[in-house]
C-alpha cells in the first residue's frame, strides 16, 4: 500500500523552479531515497511534505489524508516525523527534553492540568518518559541523556535529532542527509539504525543522502533528481548507471563519489 | 560532584533533583517564613515592606520571564498588564466583590486582555514585537487618563484594603500579614511555573524559543502556544499589579509607566534569562539598588560631609550595571551562581569553557 503519494508537484521560488512536476510514492515499510546534486530540490520536497511551503500545482496525500488541506503543525499528527539537513535542535535544553518535545503529538493534557500537575498529567508524563527511554536505549544516548544540546559534538546531535523524530512514533520518517558530516563509524551506526527502524519498528523511511554507500545499503528504491526534475527511479545500481544521472553529475564528479561533497 | 542514580522516571519528573536539593529549598522556605520574626524583634517593619515589594516585583518578573526567558518573546509592555490587574482589582473591590474573588479575577482578566492585544502582533519577531509592546506601554498613561471614571485619571485612585473573610490586611497597619499574603502568592506561582516547565506546555514554550521551525515540525501550533504564554505571562503581571496597588496604596497615571516596563525587562536579564531564579535575583537587585544608593548617600554625607545629590544617579547606576551584565555575564546572576557552584562541585576539574554556548551550525532563516 502507498503511504505517501506526491503527484505532479511544482514549486517555484520567484523565477526558479525548485521542484518541477515531480511525482513519487513511498510504500509502507520501504526505505526510499532521494539523490541528486546540491540544489536539486530534495530538501524542498521534504519541506513541501512538512507543509512549510505551498506547492503551485499538484497533490500530496499521506495515509488517506490530503496534506495540502492541513497546516504544518498538523502534519506530525498523521504520523510524519523529520530531521533537518542543518540540525534544528532545541539548543538550550537537554537531550531528554528534546526527545520529550518529540512526544508532543501524543499529548493528552491541557495547559491547566499541566499547571496544577494533575494526576492525569503525572500519568501522561510517566508514559512519555517510558517511550523516550526506549529511544535513548535504542540509539545508545544514555551518556548524553541529561546534557545540554549546546555542548554536544556534531555527530551526537545528528543522533539526537533522529531520536526526537523517533520519539513521536511516526509511520513515515523523513531523514534529510542523516550521514552528512558523520565519520565512517558513525555512518555505519546510522545504517544499522535505519535498517532496524524499517525492519523492527516497521517505520517507512524517506531519506535524502549523498553517501551512495549508505543509500545502496539501506534503500529499496532510489529517485534521482536534478534541477527539480526527476531523472530516474529504480534500485541504487540502476539509478547510478542511468545515462541521465551520469550526465547530471558531470562536472560534479562521479555519483558514487559524491559522498564527500557536502553542502 | 554528585551522581544522581535514577531508579525510576520519578527522579526526572519530581520537583527536586535529589534529597539535598529538597533540603536546601526547605531551609530557604523556613528562612522566608521566619523573616518577619526579625522585624518583630527590632520593632521596625520598614525593611519588611521593601522585601514585600521585591516579592511583588519577582511575581511580575516571573510573568515576563515565562514570556521572554522561556518562550523567547520580548515585551516592553508588562507594566501595562500590571496596570490592568491593578485597576480591575480596585474597581471590583469598589463594587463590593470580595478580595478572594477580585484578586484572581484581576489577574485572569489582565491575561485575557493582554492576549487580545498581543494576538495581532504575535506574528512579529524579535525587535518588532519589542517595538509594538513598547508603543503599548507609551500609550498606557494616556489611556489611564482617558478612562478616568475607573482609574481616577491624573488625580489617581486610592486602593481599598484587603479583606479576607473579615481579616483586614493593610501594608502599613498589618505589614506582617501583607508580607505573608504576597509570599503565599509568590510561592504558589513558583509551584505553577515549575509544573509548567516539567510538562508538555512548558516544553512547547521552550521549543518555540529555541527553534520555531522544529517546533512546528513536532506539531506545535505557534500562534496558539505563543498566545498561551502571553496569557499566563499577562496574568502573572496582572496579579503583581493588583498587589502593587495594595502596596502603594494610591496609584496614578504615572505609576505603571514605560520606566517600569523597561525595569522589568532589565530585571530578568540581570537575574538570568531562562531561569525562574532569575526573576527573584533580578528583583532583589532592582529592589536593593535604591536602598543602597540612599544608604551610600547618607554615609558619605555623615562621614565625609559630602553632598552627592546627583539627579538621575539611580538610573545611571542601573544602566551601568546592566551594560556590565550584558558584556560580562549574559547568563545573569543565576548563571554566575551556577558557575560558582559547578566550580566547587568539580574542583579542581572546572574548565573555563564549560558554560560556553556553542555557535549553532550553519543557522539560517531558511529551512534546509
Ligand atoms: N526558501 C527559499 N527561497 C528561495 N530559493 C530557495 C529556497 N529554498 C530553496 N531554494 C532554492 O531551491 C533549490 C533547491 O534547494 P534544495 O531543495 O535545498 O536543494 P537540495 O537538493 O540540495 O536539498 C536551490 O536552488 C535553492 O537555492
Ligand atoms: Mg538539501
Amino acid at each position: 500500500m502507498n503511504l505517501l503519494e506526491i503527484e505532479n508537484v511544482t514549486l517555484r521560488f520567484g523565477g526558479l523552479v525548485a521542484v518541477d512536476n515531480v511525482s513519487l510514492k513511498v510504500e509502507e515499510g520501504e526505505v526510499f531515497a532521494l539523490v541528486g546534486p546540491n540544489g536539486a530540490g530534495k530538501s524542498t520536497i521534504f519541506n513541501l511534505i512538512s507543509r512549510f511551503y505551498d506547492p503551485a500545482e499538484g497533490s500530496i496525500r499521506f495515509d488517506g489524508h490530503d496534506l495540502l488541506k492541513n497546516s504544518a503543525d498538523h502534519v506530525p499528527s498523521f504520523g510524519i516525523a523529520r530531521t533537518f539537513q542543518n540540525i534544528e535542535l532545541f539548543e538550550q535544553a537537554t537531550v531528554l527534553q528534546n526527545l520529550l518535545v518529540g512526544r508532543h503529538r501524543h499529548r493528552q493534557t491541557s495547559m491547566v492540568s499541566n499547571i496544577i500537575f494533575s494526576p492525569k498529567t503525572y500519568r501522561e508524563e510517566l508514559g512519555h518518559r517510558a517511550a523516550v527511554e526506549e529511544v535513548i536505549e535504542f540509539l545508545n544516548l544514555q551518556p548524553y541523556r541529561d546534557k545540554m544540546i549546546g555542548g554536544l559534538p556534531y555527530g551526537v546531535r545528528k543522533v539526537v535529532e533522529l531520536g526526537r523524530a523517533l520519539a513521536s512514533e511516526p509511520k513515515l520518517l523523513l531523514l534529510d542527509e542523516p550521514a552528512s558530516g558523520l565519520s565512517v563509524e558513525e555512518t555505519q551506526d546510522m545504517a544499522f539504525w535505519i535498517e532496524d527502524i524499517q525492519t523492527q519498528m516497521g517505520i517507512s523511511v524517506m531519506m535524502v543522502e549523498h553517501d551512495m554507500g549508505l543509500v545502496s545499503a539501506v534503500s529499496g528504491r532510489v529517485m534521482a533528481l536534478s534541477d527539480g526534475k526527476e531523472l530516474a527511479t529504480g534500485t541504487a545500481a540502476e539509478v547510478q548507471s542511468h545515462p541521465a544521472v551520469i550526465e547530471a553529475y558531470l562536472g560534479t564528479g562521479d555519483i558514487s563519489k559524491t559522498g564527500t561533497s557536502r553542502t | 560532584m554528585r551522581f544522581v542514580f535514577k531508579t525510576s522516571y520519578d527522579a526526572d519528573i519530581s520537583l527536586f533533583k535529589h534529597r539535598a536539593q529538597a533540603v536546601w529549598y526547605g531551609l530557604l522556605l523556613l528562612l522566608v517564613l521566619a523573616t518577619p520574626l526579625y522585624f518583630v524583634a527590632i520593632g521596625d517593619a520598614y525593611l519588611l515592606g521593601e522585601i514585600t515589594g521585591i516579592l511583588i516585583l519577582a511575581i511580575a518578573g516571573m510573568g515576563l520571564m515565562l514570556l521572554t526567558g522561556h518562550t523567547g518573546l520580548p515585551s516592553l509592555g508588562h507594566a501595562t498588564f500590571m496596570a490592568f490587574g491593578c485597576y480591575i482589582n480596585i474597581n471590583m473591590l469598589g463594587a463590593g466583590v470580595p478580595w478572594v474573588i477580585a484578586f484572581p479575577l484581576s489577574g485572569l482578566i489582565a491575561g485575557v486582555l493582554g492576549t487580545m492585544i498581543a494576538l495581532p502582533v504575535l506574528r512579529l519577531h524579535g525587535v518588532y514585537l519589542a517595538l509594538a509592546t513598547l508603543a503599548m506601554s507609551m500609550l498606557t498613561s494616556d489611556f489611564v487618563v482617558i478612562a478616568e471614571p475607573w482609574t481616577g485619571g491624573i488625580a489617581g485612585a486610592a486602593v481599598p484594603d484587603i479583606n479576607i473573610f473579615g481579616m483586614e490586611i493593610n501594608r502599613y497597619s498589618t505589614p506582617y500579614k501583607f508580607y505573608y499574603l504576597v509570599l503565599f502568592v509568590a510561592i504558589l506561582l513558583v509551584w505553577f511555573y515549575r509544573n509548567l516547565l516539567r510538562t508538555p506546555t512548558g516544553r512547547s514554550f521552550t521549543a518555540i524559543r529555541d527553534s520555531e521551525i522544529s517546533a512546528r515540525a513536532m506539531g506545535i501550533n505557534l500562534t496558539r502556544t505563543k498566545a498561551m504564554s502571553f496569557f499566563l505571562s499577562a496574568t502573572a503581571a496582572g496579579l503583581a499589579g493588583a498587589l502593587f496597588g495594595h502596596s502603594a496604596g494610591y496609584v496614578t497615571n504615572e505609576t505603571f509607566d514605560l520606566v517600569m516596563s523597561i525595569t522589568l525587562l532589565l530585571m530578568i536579564v540581570i537575574g538570568g534569562l531562562g531561569f525562574i531564579h532569575g526573576a527573584f535575583f533580578g528583583a532583589i537587585v532592582v529592589g536593593i539598588i535604591p536602598v543602597a544608593i540612599a544608604n551610600g548617600r547618607s554615609f558619605l554625607q555623615s562621614t565625609f560631609d559630602m553632598n552627592v545629590n546627583v539627579p538621575g544617579l539611580e538610573s545611571a547606576l542601573f544602566a551601568f550595571i546592566l551594560i556590565c551584565f550584558i558584556l560580562f555575564e549574559p547568563m545573569g546572576l543565576y548563571g554566575r551562581w551556577l558557575k560558582i557552584r559547578t566550580y566547587f562541585e568539580l574542583f579542581p576539574f572546572y574548565r573555563k569553557d564549560m558554560f560556553k554556548r556553542q555557535k549553532s551550525y550553519l543557522k539560517t532563516d531558511r529551512v534546509q
